[in-house]
Parts: structure tokens; C-alpha cells; sequence
């Protein structure tokens, strides 16, 4: 796990997913490209199969954006974005995973035992192929440069 | 599977399937059709998608020294495991021991693991089934202090997980011959503060699990195990079997036999063609001398007699094991100087070498080919979930009979509770396990 930023940040950004499952690994790949860009705005983490430890990643941020693969059937690259403070994020979705306990569930045991940031956003990518050693699909590299755009804007809009 | 292809169009009619979208609280991928006819049942076919073999092609080629890393990929749950059954199953090729503080370190780092598995499997994805929750969110909105107990014992895990490998998931300081860095001593006594609390919340979570409501059954089960005649295994002895087999990690593959099912990519492991069972129970059972006497004590004063029979009674063993594993923690933290050099030097040689370690979910064999390069030209891994899986199999065609006069949706989440037994691991792979219940009649 790589994270760079002290632990206290107020904004935290972290990617999620397996990086030898082709386009599973979507969100540590966001997280990767974004972390020369947004300097000390934010701390940065590639969280892996994080599992129910993403509770305790999230301790302490009142800002917190994550970035899952995310397979509802839509075509590979779509991006999809939650406001999870609201309310839960759908778990058709975002699978029970390998991510052992998989993001929608982290976040509403954390609900439930009081302890989610007050702003939690959910970044998910459509995925194609999920394969064990596939590489990249195609729709996803534009798909992620937009995910990336528009977290760089949520972070200014968060230091505006 | 023969019973449904003899099955003629006609009786098709009077079949029900019932698809549940995904068994809950199991990790990772795969599906359940069970086949009941005249009342009885007829097939039981669990499949699963199994990684592991990919990551048997995936390795060959390359060098040996990037085995513990690459194997540490297969399971975000349990990559100690993996690594361990590499580094010496290929310190078996090389010749060489590692012994003293490096041995101590890598039990350690593999207690962290039991601690951090066990506590979230006992927390957070069995004790709602006791407990009538339909999962740990809703089980935390009424006991959100029981679970905070339970994430906070996973943390102490993590802790030396984080210590010892770099980072909780996927770690990656184990190599071959020991450690690219060992911890200084003031570093593992800074854990000690956290252990301590974690073994009395270790205690009060037997007790908490000893006190659950089970329901009578016990199976006639093989337990297999390592055992080791001074310790509870972790990464050595010998393979042992309840019904008195007694071998050598190098005859593994001589008296256990993968086969393959039509039904599943993963393969089925038997001993001598028929179902065992590994996991905390199996260990418990054949290791009884080496459980400590505070855990002994906490299991006599809830009445509970060792050894386990009853396959829901693993919630139980599985609290005992991190129990015993933060008293190991704290031993192994206490005795503890840092040895001269990380990593035990090493001389490449070719060769085969095999290891078992004791995965969190039961015993996982390691098999290496290396040419004299330190090239792997083979691997061979047969993972816990695999050897479990004639098992669950078993235990559902045991169980089924007093479920069958139930509606469907209640077969199929006690069919559930009897696959979160074993705490299968399938997760390696990833997505849904569905349920799919045919009910046929031949009138």
C-alpha cells in the first residue's frame, strides 16, 4: 500500500482493485496517475484489495474519494459516480469482490457504526475483462483520464 | 451429475431451481446447484473458479527470487500463506534452514495473518448467522461495540502484518532465505501494549462464541494437519491425518490426488480417494497438546470439550487459534533479538522441493521445479479451499435432508451457513456464488 501526504489530510484519494486482473485494477491505475498531480492537495493511496480495512483508511479524512472497478452491466469505461454520504452505494455495482469485503460494504459497515467521513464520493469504473493477467481493455485508458479530470476539479473545489 | 443427465424431458418438468443471486459472506466466486428428487438428495456440485492454477503457468519462467511476490497476489486474504509455502518449499531445493530469529519472524508475521483472517471470518462473516443478522452491517447497527472489538482485534493483526511484511495487504518484504528487512527490537515491543488488550479480547471472543446456539451435527470427518512435536504448526511438520496417516510433506502428492469435476475449474483434492477436511478445526483436533493452557482453561470453563466435531463449532476453533496466536505473538515478540543478517545467503542449485504451511482455511502445498539458473520451470499449488471442497460437498448432502420440508429461500441460506463454515476462500478469483437448487420428482 503506497500512500504519500501525512495520515491527517483532510482530503483522502484511494484506489482500489487487483492489478493482475486486467481492468479490475482500474482504480489503483486512477490513483497512480493522479498522485504526481495533485501534490499536497491530498493523500494519496493505492489500497489494493483493501477489504474491510477501508474503514481505517478512512478514519480521520472529512473528504474521502474512491475509485473501484464497478460492473453493472454498462459498457467497459463508463464512469460512475456516488455520493455515498447520502446514501448507499448500490451493490450491483459494485460487486462482493475480491476485495474480500467490497467497497459498498466497507462504507456502510462504517456507517453503521458511526465512524464514514462526512463526504465520501465513489468513483467506479465500468470494466471489461477481468481476467487474471489480462491487460487493460481498450475504452478503459480514456475512461481513467476522465475519472482523473474530474477528481483534479472535485480536489480545487475542495480548496477553493 | 449422472443422476441429471439420466434425467428424461418428462421429469425436467417437474423441476424447481431456485438462483440466489450470490452467497453472501463467502469470498470471492462460484455457485451451489444442489439436485433433490423424491425427496432425497441427489448431487451436490460446489464450483469454483480457481486462480491458483493460473498462477501455476504464470510462474514458470520465472526467477525464483520473484516467487514470494508474485504468489502474494493470489489471495488479498491469506499472502502470507502463499509466500510461506514458496520460500520454503524452494529453500528445500536450495538446502538451506532458516532458523533462530528469521524462524521466529516468520511465524509471527503468519500469526499476524490467523489474527487478521480469523477475526474478520469469526466477526464479521459467521457470527451473524448465529446471531440472526442477515450480515455484519446490520449485526454492527445493534452491536456496534462487539464489532468494534472484532475490527479492532483484525487491526492487531494487521499490525504486525504491517511491521513485518511493509504493508498489511500483499506484503512484500518475505524472500527466500528470510526478510529484505528484519524489525528492530523497540519496534516489535511497540506492538506489545495492543497484543496484550487483543489477547484478553481474544478470550472474551471464545467465550462470546462458545455461548452461540449450534445445531447437532457431526459429521464422521478425516481432519489432516501439519503437526510438529513442539508447537502448533505453522510453516513445519508433518502431514497427519485423524484416521492415523503419518507422512512427510514429500509424500503429499503420493496420498492426495486432485481430480478434476465437470461441473468446476477448480480441482478436487481426496486422500486416498476420499473427503478430508483442513482448517482450525482439523488443527485444534490433531494439535490439542499444543493449544495453550489459557485457552485450554477458557474452553473448560465454557464446557466445551476438544476435539470439535461439529463443523459450526469451527467459529470456536477459529477464536481459539487467535487466541493462541496473540499468546505466540507476545512469546516470540518477548524472546526476540534481531539476527545478524536479514536474509540467510543463498547457493541456486536445481531441483524439486515441496512445503506445506498451515493457511489460515487448512494446509497449503507448495511444489517447485527450478533449473540451475533459479529459473521455476514448474509449480504445483494446492490451496486449502480446494482440499475443503469434496468436504462442503459432503457436509451439504449430510445436511440437506432436515432442511428439505423448508422453502427454498431457507434451504438456500442454511446451505450458506454450512459453506461459511469452512470460511472458503475462493477469493482469489472474485464475484458471486450462486445458488441454484433443483428440486425433481420422477412421478
Amino acid at each position: 500500500m503506497k500512500t504519500n501526504g501525512p495520515r491527517s489530510s483532510s482530503l483522502r484519494i484511494i484506489g482500489l482493485g487487483n492489478e493482475l486482473r486486467g481492468d479490475d485494477a482500474a482504480g489503483l491505475l486512477t490513483v497512480r496517475r493522479l498522485r504526481h498531480m495533485i501534490g499536497d492537495r491530498a493523500e494519496v493511496i493505492e489500497a489494493g484489495m483493501v477489504g474491510v480495512d477501508l474503514i481505517e483508511l478512512m478514519t480521520g479524512a472529512s473528504v474521502v474519494i474512491l475509485i473501484d472497478a464497478a460492473r453493472s452491466g454498462k459498457a467497459p469505461g463508463s464512469v460512475h459516480r456516488f455520493d455515498a454520504s447520502v446514501s448507499p452505494i448500490g451493490r450491483q455495482v459494485f460487486p462482493r469482490s475480491s476485495h474480500a469485503i467490497g467497497v459498498s460494504e466497507a462504507i456502510e459497515l462504517a456507517r453503521a457504526m458511526g465512524v464514514l467521513p462526512a463526504t465520501v464520493i465513489v468513483y467506479g469504473v465500468e470494466v471489461g475483462n477481468t481476467e487474471v493477467g489480462h491487460p487493460l481493455s481498450p475504452p478503459m485508458g480514456e475512461a481513467l483520464d476522465h475519472v482523473v479530470r474530474q477528481i483534479i476539479q472535485e480536489c480545487e473545489a475542495c480548496h477553493a | 451429475m449422472k443422476g441429471r443427465e439420466e434425467n428424461n424431458s418428462e421429469q425436467m418438468k417437474n423441476t424447481r431451481t431456485i438462483a440466489v443471486g450470490a452467497i453472501a459472506r463467502v469470498e470471492g466466486e462460484g455457485a451451489l446447484r444442489i439436485t433433490v428428487k423424491d425427496g432425497s438428495v441427489q448431487d451436490v456440485e460446489l464450483k469454483i473458479f480457481e486462480p491458483p492454477r493460473f498462477f501455476e503457468a504464470f510462474l514458470q519462467g520465472r526467477h525464483y527470487d520473484e516467487v514470494p511476490d508474485i504468489v502474494a497476489r493470489i489471495c488479498g486474504i491469506c499472502p502470507i500463506a502463499y509466500q510461506m509455502s514458496a520460500v520454503h518449499a524452494l529453500e528445500q531445493i536450495f538446502g538451506l534452514r532458516v532458523e533462530g530469529a528469521l524462524r521466529d519472524l516468520r511465524r509471527l508475521i503468519y500469526c499476524g495473518e490467523w489474527i487478521e483472517s480469523h477475526a474478520l471470518h469469526v466477526y464479521l462473516l459467521q457470527a451473524p448467522d448465529f446471531l440472526g443478522y442477515e450480515s455484519g452491517i446490520a449485526m454492527a447497527k445493534e452491536h456496534g461495540a462487539v464489532v468494534s472489538r472484532g475490527l479492532r482485534l483484525k487491526k492487531a493483526g494487521n499490525a504486525i502484518m504491517t511491521l513485518l511484511g511493509g504493508r498489511s495487504v500483499h506484503p512484500v518484504s518475505v524472500k527466500v532465505g528470510g526478510f529484505s528487512r528484519v524489525p528492530l527490537r523497540r519496534e516489535l515491543e511497540g506492538l506489545k501494549d495492543e497484543l496484550l488488550w487483543a489477547r484478553d479480547a481474544a478470550v472474551e471472543t471464545v467465550r462470546w462464541v462458545a455461548g452461540f446456539d449450534y445445531p447437532e451435527f457431526t459429521p464422521d470427518y478425516n481432519d489432516v494437519a501439519l503437526r510438529h512435536p513442539d508447537e502448533y504448526p505453522f510453516n513445519e511438520g508433518q502431514v497427519v491425518a485423524s484416521s492415523g496417516l503419518h507422512l512427510s510433506v514429500n509424500e503429499f502428492e503420493e496420498h492426495f490426488t486432485e481430480h478434476q469435476v465437470a461441473y468446476s475449474t477448480a480441482l478436487h483434492c481426496t486422500l486416498q480417494g476420499s473427503p478430508y477436511l483442513v482448517g482450525p478445526l482439523a488443527r485444534v483436533n490433531l494439535n490439542q497438546e499444543h493449544v495453550t493452557p489459557l485457552a485450554k482453561q477458557v474452553l473448560a470453563d465454557c464446557a466445551v470439550a476438544l476435539p470439535l466435531r461439529n463443523p459450526f463449532h469451527g467459529i470456536i476453533a477459529r477464536s481459539v487459534e487467535i487466541l493462541y496466536a496473540l499468546e505466540e505473538s507476545l512469546r516470540l515478540i518477548e524472546r526476540y533479538e534481531p539476527p545478524p543478517v536479514p536474509v540467510a545467503p543463498i547457493t541456486v542449485q536445481p531441483g524439486i522441493g515441496m512445503a506445506c504451511t498451515e493457511a489460515p482455511r487448512g494446509i497449503l502445498y507448495h511444489r517447485y521445479e527450478v533449473d540451475g539458473d533459479g529459473i521455476v520451470r514448474k509449480a504445483k499449488i494446492v490451496p486449502p479451499t480446494s482440499q475443503n471442497q469434496s468436504r462442503i460437498e459432503q457436509d451439504l448432502r449430510l445436511f440437506m435432508p432436515r432442511l428439505l420440508s423448508l422453502p427454498d429461500k431457507e434451504v438456500a441460506l442454511a446451505c450458506e451457513r454450512v459453506i461459511r463454515c469452512y470460511d472458503p476462500c475462493i477469493s482469489c478469483a472474485t464475484h458471486f456464488l450462486n445458488l441454484d437448487i433443483r428440486r425433481e420428482s420422477s412421478a
